[in-house]
């Protein structure tokens, strides 16, 4: 319970930062990456700042055996370049450029009840079971999968 | 319409920056919003902690106006196809490549993690070609 209130907490901070930061708007985000066009650095500003803060929370977080309200800390444990990690960004960056909406963002706008974050979020949402479906077929687990247990086994990086 | 706003760039980052930070210290979990969503939709487990997150997202822009934030936006009806085509793009890459914005963009920089930096510069530079392509219709 204290884990979930601390969760909604951050997730609360987390969608304050993103509207205060402007980047709930998708024309903002467009504006960053429309290089060729009137260019709008914010973005760069929101990664900055966010990084800064995080890189001393990591830092903190890091000088501890164990988080406080969990059992152990689930740090991305992979090191290696691989090809889903470089075609996943790409796919990724399209959807991103086409809109300008990435999955934080969508979900925070997802409040403003607007017929194209509606639509946005419920073609995300297949995107990723779609993904979670490809990927059983091709390991061939589909019939006797343990997603949780595969999760586990290949931490994600975000 | 749309103009530089580096201050309240700053602090809305930092706030984002603030709640990765404390994500990590109490719970132990990477503040990366495609692999929350993802473990909350087709991980069998682990999923109360994923799911509170999403709901303080979607909370945070109903209770804007008590913390001066602005509101979430509401985008005209036009052009669904695309939407659909580009959140369908987005949820897969996401998976797909184990990260987007935040828990590569924000988290991974911040960990200094090569896979993550590589793949904020991936996604970048093809969302920045896309834009191109769309907007000015360089190559197309």
């Amino acid at each position: 319970m204290a884990l979930s209130i601390a969760s909604f907490v951050c997730g609360l901070v987390f969608g304050l930062g993103l509207l205060i930061s402007g980047m709930t708007e998708p024309a903002k985000v467009l504006g960053f990456l429309d290089i060729f066009g009137a260019w709008d650095a914010t973005l760069a500003f929101v990664m900055a700042g966010a990084v800064a803060v995080s890189s001393v929370g990591f830092i903190l977080a890091r000088r501890r055996s164990a988080p406080l309200l969990a059992s152990s800390f689930a740090w991305p444990t992979r090191r290696d370049i691989d090809a889903p990690l470089v075609v996943g960004s790409a796919l990724f960056g399209v959807g991103w450029g086409l809109c300008g909406i990435c999955p934080g963002p969508a979900l925070v706008d997802l409040a403003g009840l607007s017929a194209p974050i509606i639509v946005f979020v419920a073609a995300m949402v297949l995107g990723m079971f779609g993904y979670e479906l490809w990927q059983r077929n091709i390991t061939g687990e589909a019939a006797t999968s343990t997603p949780a247990g595969a999760a586990a086994a290949t931490p994600s990086d975000g | 319409m749309h103009d530089f706003t580096p201050l309240s760039g700053l602090i809305g980052g930092a706030l984002i920056g603030l709640s990765a930070a404390i994500l990590m210290v109490l719970s132990g979990r990477l503040a990366g919003v495609s692999g929350i969503l993802g473990g909350a939709l087709t991980s069998s487990s682990d999923r109360a902690w994923r799911i509170a997150f999403i709901a303080g997202l979607i909370v945070a822009a109903i209770v804007a106006p008590l913390f001066g934030a602005p509101q979430p936006a509401r985008l005209a009806s036009s052009n669904l196809g695309l939407f659909a085509v580009a959140g369908l793009l987005v949820g897969f890459g996401s998976r797909m490549g184990n990260g987007c914005t935040s828990g590569h963009g924000v988290c991974g920089f911040a960990r200094l993690s090569s896979r993550s930096i590589t793949a904020t510069l991936v996604f970048m530079g093809v969302a920045v070609a896309t834009v191109a392509i769309v907007h000015h219709g360089f190559g197309g």
